[in-house]
């Protein structure tokens, strides 16, 4: 106030010419000044959406499109709420519930807010696999969520804390949820949300950011390839006295490598890689970050050897050898559990897949697959420089189109478990299950056994899912030419 | 409830400057539970500032070191080992810093540091207050303090016990301040200790700088927090007599019509009797930063350390 009446004062007291020269001169900024804001306003549900526009809801691919209704005879303290139908797993019009509240028109101002709260309550005790905001089908710059929240059947009130507000200045993305059937034996239930708006709350404090997981990880990586940094964290504690952890996008972190000719970390958390070693760490709103990543660049990628055997004895999915049969996707990112990021990506001219965050991944066939007549599936798998201590991996091949689903699990890499009557064993003297070295390609060719054993129905495969057994900790790896073959 | 402290304080504040104390009874005199008997303190008697670098001004401190004189953590099952060294207490940029420390000590998991005015700063009544900035990690036990002179001679809690801000993670909004005593200790029947906690509401104490305080005379003890006066105990607070003390409690006679055995009987009311109040002497001051122990429970595995207590001031006034 103080410069504008001073201001003031000089207007009275000059004359308009000066005022002219005044007003024409370049000058700083007054603090004073108030530029034009987008809407500061925190509310997305109350007792109705609250200044979402018409067009705000966007369910996932896959789930259920009507699982979201307004709920009049349900409500915290209010006469109505958001209701969420989660679906049987077996529901044909969606497997599980799933979606993002983006504002149909001009996004939020939020930096005045710390946290995103409602009310919630379930018709029975049980975890929503993922719940948060910033998702907005765009770059999902700032998406944030919190995993597995554990919803009873009473009201009780939620907090979702926002790692770095002075990035919120112009979000659509306002809430998003993704919620199965997972532990609840593939059972539908219902939960209800109110009262969702962010808050200033003024009770979260000790921000502790942390990226892979707060740990040293050293990785040894080829030169020429990117990698991403994973397991991004920002811990709270609450005014309740609780810490809390969300996962946290890249974006609100700062990164810094060491040689950033060697590893460049994009605002994305994506690290390209030259020869030599860095260290990656980052900051999130200019507190340091636990863990680090050091990455060892050593020698150039190798690309897979081409494949040898005759394309009239050869079905095949990917490779550059072979025309490939057409295929809807490397990597389904299905809802909620599927971890593994990555799909093709092209290496020195040539297509190779890679995955990471590893947990399990899908191909499918865009058609489904008649492979009576072929012998053996092909797959080469390249495991990072440093093998992981325990590979173990379940390659299953599916015939989702008949009423019942039929298939026939592979199990590589293990030494001992014991799978159903649907998995082989490579035992043969052609094929060996195991990696021996990491950073070598390595083929498997895995024998399609009789119907009679595995039950696979094979004039329909249309899924290739990849595995991870629970207990082994394959997070990286690279795949190429994978194709049907018969001798 | 605070909120209204908040406001009669404020009319304190001005009513102070312009009238006179006979005027303040009277405004306080409308809410009976919410009387508060205040005094004006405004004679210095001892401060730190801590505007000198380097170890604490040591014609005013003292320091407890070690595990407590029964080496089981200060009897409260506290995991530091106190030192004097500079790596847990020193004076730098205007602040005393408390600091604990994760670190294999003498058997203990962890040091920090405690300062006591015993010896070289004692005073009965009076404004004792200081500007502390808690940490903000699990399983640290921040507190000042003022424990009777006569510890040593007495025991605790004859002595008696005057804490003036007790902190812990579990609830990042509140501090308490506490009396203890005999009878009422909080270790032993039949009273608790006479507490009370306050709560900012829409902010945390690890977050900022605040004062604590007390203003205390022959009668009552008064508890602020900044410009809030949030509590006051009197010896009518205390409602028992000491544990070890002889004593009957009057639970009060029901009349009775005279029989041929006996007289009339006139009924009696119940009425509470009160127990010792030992804060009629001097006390003498504590500013510690404890790690785990009974209050707080342990660090969570993983927790931050070292961890920081900032102490702006502490001012003791007279009447």
């Amino acid at each position: 106030m103080k410069n504008i009446k001073f201001m003031y004062s000089k207007i009275i007291l000059l004359t308009g010419l000066l005022l002219v020269v005044m007003t024409s001169c370049e000058r700083d900024i007054s603090d004073q000044i108030e530029f034009a804001h987008l809407a500061k306003s925190g509310e997305i549900f109350t007792d109705s959406p609250i200044g979402l526009g018409s067009d705000f809801y966007f369910p996932y691919l896959g789930s259920k499109a009507d699982a979201w209704s307004v709920d009049e005879n349900e409500g915290y303290e209010s006469a109505a709420s958001m209701r969420f139908d989660v679906p049987n797993e077996n529901d044909p019009e969606g497997t599980y519930a799933g979606a993002i509240f983006r504002v149909d028109g001009a996004g939020r101002d939020l930096t005045e807010f710390d946290a995103l709260t409602f009310w919630a309550k379930a018709s029975q005790g049980v975890a929503i696999g993922e719940i948060g905001f910033g998702q907005d089908f765009g770059l999902n710059k700032y998406q944030v969520n919190e995993t597995n929240l554990s919803l009873s059947t009473n009201w009780q009130k939620y907090v979702i804390p926002i790692p770095d507000a002075s990035k919120l200045f112009d979000e659509r993305g306002l809430f998003w949820y993704s919620a199965g059937t997972q532990n609840t034996g593939g059972n539908a239930y219902t939960f209800w949300i109110d009262e969702l708006k962010f808050e200033k709350l003024g009770t979260i404090g000790q921000l502790r950011p942390a990226i892979e997981n707060g740990e040293d990880v050293v990785k040894d990586v080829f030169a020429g390839i990117s990698l991403e940094l994973s397991n991004l964290t920002q811990t709270f504690n609450l005014g309740n006295g609780r810490n809390k952890t969300v996962n946290v996008a890249p974006s609100y972190f700062d990164f810094k490598s060491s040689a950033p000719h060697i590893s460049f970390v994009d605002e994305f958390g994506v690290i390209n890689v030259s020869n030599g070693t860095a260290v990656v760490t980052a900051s999130l709103a200019g507190v340091e970050a636990e863990g680090s990543l050091t990455i060892n660049a050593v020698g150039e990628f190798e690309l897979a050897p081409a494949p040898t055997r005759n394309a009239a004895d050869v079905i095949s999915v990917f490779s550059d050898t072979y025309e490939n049969i057409p295929v809807d996707y490397f990597n389904g990112y299905w809802e909620p559990y599927q971890t593994t990021l990555g799909g093709e990506i092209i290496i020195d001219g040539q297509d190779v897949i890679k995955f990471s965050n590893f947990n399990f991944v899908g191909t499918k066939l865009t058609t489904p697959l008649d492979i009576s007549e072929m012998t053996h599936f092909s797959i080469d798998i390249l495991m990072p420089v440093v093998l992981p201590t325990d590979i173990d991996m379940l390659i299953v091949l599916k015939n989702e189109n008949t009423a019942e689903t039929t298939l026939q699990q592979q199990r590589i890499g293990g030494q001992t478990y014991q799978w159903s009557d649907q998995t082989g064993d490579i035992n043969d003297t052609e094929t060996n299950a195991t990696f021996e070295t990491g950073g070598v390609w390595k083929t498997f060719k895995i024998p399609l056994r009789p119907t009679s054993e595995t039950g696979l129905d094979k004039t329909g495969v249309n899924l290739i899912i990849i595995e991870r057994i629970k207990s082994s900790n394959v997070t990286d790896l690279h795949i190429d030419n994978m194709y049907f073959f018969k001798e | 409830m605070n909120k209204n402290n908040k406001k009669r304080m404020r009319i304190t504040t001005i009513l102070l400057k312009t009238l006179s104390l006979v005027s303040i009874l009277i405004v306080y005199s409308c809410d009976t539970d919410e009387t508060q008997t205040v005094a004006t303190f405004s004679n210095l008697t001892m401060a730190d500032e801590f505007d000198v670098e380097g170890a604490p001004n040591s014609e005013i401190w003292n320091f407890d070191i070690g595990t407590g004189p029964n080496l089981d953590g200060w009897g409260n099952n506290e995991l530091q080992y106190y030192t004097d060294r500079s790596e847990n207490v020193t004076v730098q940029n205007g602040l005393l810093v408390i600091t604990a420390i994760e670190e294999d000590y003498n058997g203990s998991s962890h040091t920090s540091a405690k300062l006591i005015t015993k010896g070289k700063f004692s005073q009965a009544y009076g404004r004792f207050e200081a500007r502390i900035k808690v940490p903000g990690g699990s399983g640290l036990w921040p507190a000042f303090w003022l424990l009777g002179e006569n510890v040593d001679v007495d025991g605790w809690p004859q002595c008696g016990e005057i804490d003036i801000m007790e902190y812990r993670r579990q609830e990042p909004t509140k501090v308490s301040g506490s009396i203890h005593g005999p009878g009422y200790s909080g270790l032993t029947d039949p009273q608790g200790q006479v507490t009370k906690s306050y709560d900012l509401g829409n902010d945390r104490y690890d977050a900022d700088f605040h004062i604590f305080g007390i203003e205390w005379g022959p009668e009552y003890i008064n508890y602020y927090i900044d410009d809030v006066l949030y509590n006051q105990i009197t010896p009518s607070d205390i409602v028992v007599t000491p544990a070890d003390a002889v004593y009957t409690l009057n639970d009060g006679v029901e009349a009775a019509e005279a029989t041929e055995d006996s007289p009339a009987i006139e009924a009696v009311e119940p009425t509470d009797v009160t127990g010792d109040w030992v804060f009629n002497k001097p006390f003498y001051i504590i500013i510690n930063l404890a790690v785990g122990g009974n209050f707080p429970g342990n660090p969570d595995s993983g927790e931050t350390f070292p961890q920081n207590m900032l102490v702006d001031y502490v001012r003791v006034y007279k009447q």
